[in-house]
């Protein structure tokens, strides 16, 4: 137990301090993004995310947002198990065919409005897979889809962006 | 050592005047190749498991319209041999290897359902693997008349009736789980049968992220197959991309600069760190350790960054092309990488200490999971899996290619338990040991170009072989008569070891499996292609 106290306290506060240039960035879009949270979705934002084919990358950095660097749960924003408890849907991969039943269950299972949002080129727009006999291009070609963050895979600072985005996106 | 050569053995009976076998030479990178008929496909895997050989994938080939060429790759401890036969017909026929050889299994129907090959003797029968309800069951993808685009533009259905084995009898109970888990992961479908909490069986039911990336390749160019490799699976973006550019280079006789083969290893070896870490913390995080993730998720973030400024990219995709690498270091790189090296060994000294020796992690991981030696090589697993089984292999070591030819290794890293803790425990010794050879590399960097032009040469064919994080990665590469890609097979590690989850999980309890299939880790992406 010592051993574990004394590494976390030399390991200090990591989450990111705002004097690194990227780490402004973070700080004043996670402010940002707190306001939105708390003003749309009574201060919790409920995120389910689907792999539709993805070769794995966009998940590596989704996962990122965990870490104590972003810690992504201090804005509010957290993913849950079940699309039931979802606010948003985060799909990422170009949709496979084997995947597109699944991912239309998933996206009826959740309640509404049902955010989607698209991450990472293959979400997007099909990236390098494209349409093909195995995958339907783009996840708005299946579900409809509200906001996009490019990149492959996006970084985690884009996602955070793009979930601001989302958030911004009027749905009135 | 030795005294008799098994490789050897077997092409000497294989070329005997029964068999017929004829040495061929049209696939670079590989020292022995072999054609021959395919009456005796069946006869070459029994001759092949007397010799006591690993069977490292099988994938077939379609050449036109009619004949189909079949490959498959055996493994000595220090050497390979290639072999291939040519089958035409309406369904094209062969012995099966899974009877002898159970980890081909999904190799062999993966062949099935996009070429059309019947394995006869299969002990599965016809029962598809990476088809679902995408094309019909007489629609091959990977034939040349089959359109990319595929001739079914409407909603694909789920695979509601894939057959599951299942086991009855009282109590006995079936857990579905997947293909969306609650996890950020990617898809894939378990089926359990248990008993109060035990497993009795497991099956494993993939191919939902099939995005048919073998048919993507055909028709590229060199770098646009590199590109293509980068996103096989992206954790092993350098693995994959790093065998295909072996296999184009190996095909079209490129010589690549040293400097660019020092990179690469850099490269590889970042990788291999970065998921290592990745892993460590996701095995504490299976068991509510959530210091160990939440530590582990901090050292991968540095690296990661380290990884953004240095080579481009965090994941370290598109840094190698053919002939080459992409991006040079900059002078004040090497030791600033160093440096780094040395905080991460400082904080790894103190974190894996805990991590070894922590009792409520110990009984967690010890004695959970055991993977028995002998299954691993029957099933014909590789890296870490078969490591922390006994299997001392790894082909940095006992199959050096450059530039790990030049470095100084250590003895590769072997445990004998073969649990959790053990695959852990391999992971961690690796860390040490990529550190170091990442100090060799920067401290011997040769001086000079990073790529050199690959002139595409028609219709030749290579095979890459490098050691991933996961294990050996294969890329085969067949060019056309324009030089153009006409084949490419990625074979991940992932075929070999995601068997052997079914098998070291039968005994242990239900809420035992993530922390199981972490330890495991099998690539989804790697495999459903
Ligand atoms: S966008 Fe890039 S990283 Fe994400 S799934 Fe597609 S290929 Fe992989």
């Amino acid at each position: 137990m010592f051993r574990i106290l004394n590494q976390i306290v030399r390991t200090g506060l990591r989450t990111e301090p705002v004097a690194r240039p990227d780490a402004a960035g973070l700080e004043r879009l996670g402010i940002e993004l707190r306001r939105r949270v708390d003003a749309r979705f009574g201060h919790s934002l409920a995120i389910r995310q689907v792999d539709a084919g993805s070769c794995g990358g966009c998940e590596i950095e989704i996962h990122a947002l965990a870490n104590a660097y972003y810690d992504l749960e201090r804005f509010g924003i957290r993913f849950c198990a079940s699309p039931r408890h979802a606010d948003a849907l985060l799909v990422t991969g170009p949709v496979s065919r084997h995947m597109e039943q699944a991912l239309r269950r998933t996206w009826r299972a959740m309640p509404a409005p049902k955010f989607v949002i698209a991450a990472g080129d293959c979400a997007c727009d099909g990236g390098e897979f494209g349409e093909s006999y195995a995958s339907c291009g783009a996840v708005e070609r299946v579900i409809p889809v509200d906001v996009r963050i490019p990149g492959c895979p996006p970084t985690p600072l884009q996602l955070v962006e793009g979930l601001l985005a989302a958030l911004a996106q009027d749905r009135d | 050592m030795n005294v008799t050569d098994p490789l050897a053995d077997l092409q000497g009976l294989l070329t005997a005047p029964g068999i017929g076998a004829t040495a061929c030479a049209g696939v670079a990178g590989v020292e022995s190749c072999l054609a021959l008929p395919a009456a005796h496909w069946g006869l070459l895997a029994e001759l092949a498991a007397d010799a006591g050989l690993r069977h490292a994938g099988l994938w077939a080939d379609a050449l036109d319209e009619e004949r189909l060429r079949v490959q498959a790759l055996f493994a000595a401890a220090d050497g390979y041999l290639l072999a291939q036969t040519e089958v035409t017909g309406a369904p094209p026929e062969l012995a099966s290897h899974t009877p002898l050889f159970p980890g081909v299994d999904r190799l062999e129907r993966h062949a099935q359902d996009l070429l059309g090959v019947r394995f006869l003797g299969h002990p599965r029968g016809a029962v598809r693997w990476t088809r679902h309800q995408a094309w019909p069951e007489t629609a091959h993808p990977l034939r040349p008349d089959f359109p990319l685009a595929g001739d079914h533009p409407g909603r694909t259905p789920a695979d509601g009736d894939y057959p599951i084995v299942r086991l009855q009898g009282n109590g006995v109970c079936e857990v579905p789980v997947g293909p969306v888990h609650a996890g950020v992961i990617a898809p894939g479908h378990f089926r359990f049968q248990v008993m109060g909490e035990d497993v009795l069986r497991l099956e494993e039911r993939l191919g939902y992220v099939h995005k048919g990336i073998e048919k993507h390749a055909v028709g590229r160019d060199a770098a646009g197959l590199v590109r293509l490799a980068a996103r096989v699976a992206a954790d092993s973006t350098v693995a994959h991309a790093w065998a295909a550019c072996q296999a184009l280079e190996r095909a079209c006789d490129t010589e690549v600069p040293a400097r660019a083969l020092y990179l690469r290893a850099l490269l590889a070896e970042r990788e291999r760190v970065a998921n290592h870490l990745g892993d460590i913390g996701g095995i504490c995080n299976d068991v509510g350790f959530g210091f160990g993730q939440s530590q582990c998720a901090l050292l991968r973030e540095r690296w990661q960054r380290d990884n953004a400024s240095h080579f481009g990219h965090r994941l370290l995709m598109d840094t190698l092309v053919p002939g080459g690498v992409v991006r040079d270091l900059d002078p004040a790189a090497p030791e600033r990488l160093i440096q780094a090296n040395g905080e991460l060994r400082r904080v790894l000294r103190r974190l894996f200490d805990i991590l070894d020796d922590h009792p409520p992690l110990n009984d967690r991981l010890l004695t959970t999971g055991i993977l028995a030696q002998g299954t691993a090589r029957a099933l014909g697993c590789t890296g870490y899996v078969a490591k922390a089984s006994g299997i001392d292999h790894d082909l940095r070591h006992h199959v050096p290619y450059a530039p790990y030819d030049r470095l100084r290794l250590e003895t590769a890293v072997v445990e004998h338990e073969g649990d959790v803790a053990a695959r852990m425990r391999v992971r961690m010794r690796e860390i040490h040991a990529s550190l170091g050879l990442i100090e060799q590399l920067l401290a011997a960097l040769p001086e000079g170009a990073i790529a050199a032009p690959l002139t595409p040469r028609p219709e030749a064919s290579g095979l890459g072989l490098v050691e991933g994080w996961r294990g050996e990665s294969v890329a085969l590469v067949r060019l056309d008569v324009a030089g153009r890609v006409a084949r490419y097979f990625p074979r991940d590690p992932s075929w070999f070891n995601w068997p052997a989850l079914e098998h070291l999980i039968l005994g242990n309890i239900v809420p035992d499996f993530p922390v199981c299939n972490k330890s495991v880790n099998g690539s989804y992406s790697g495999v459903d292609l």
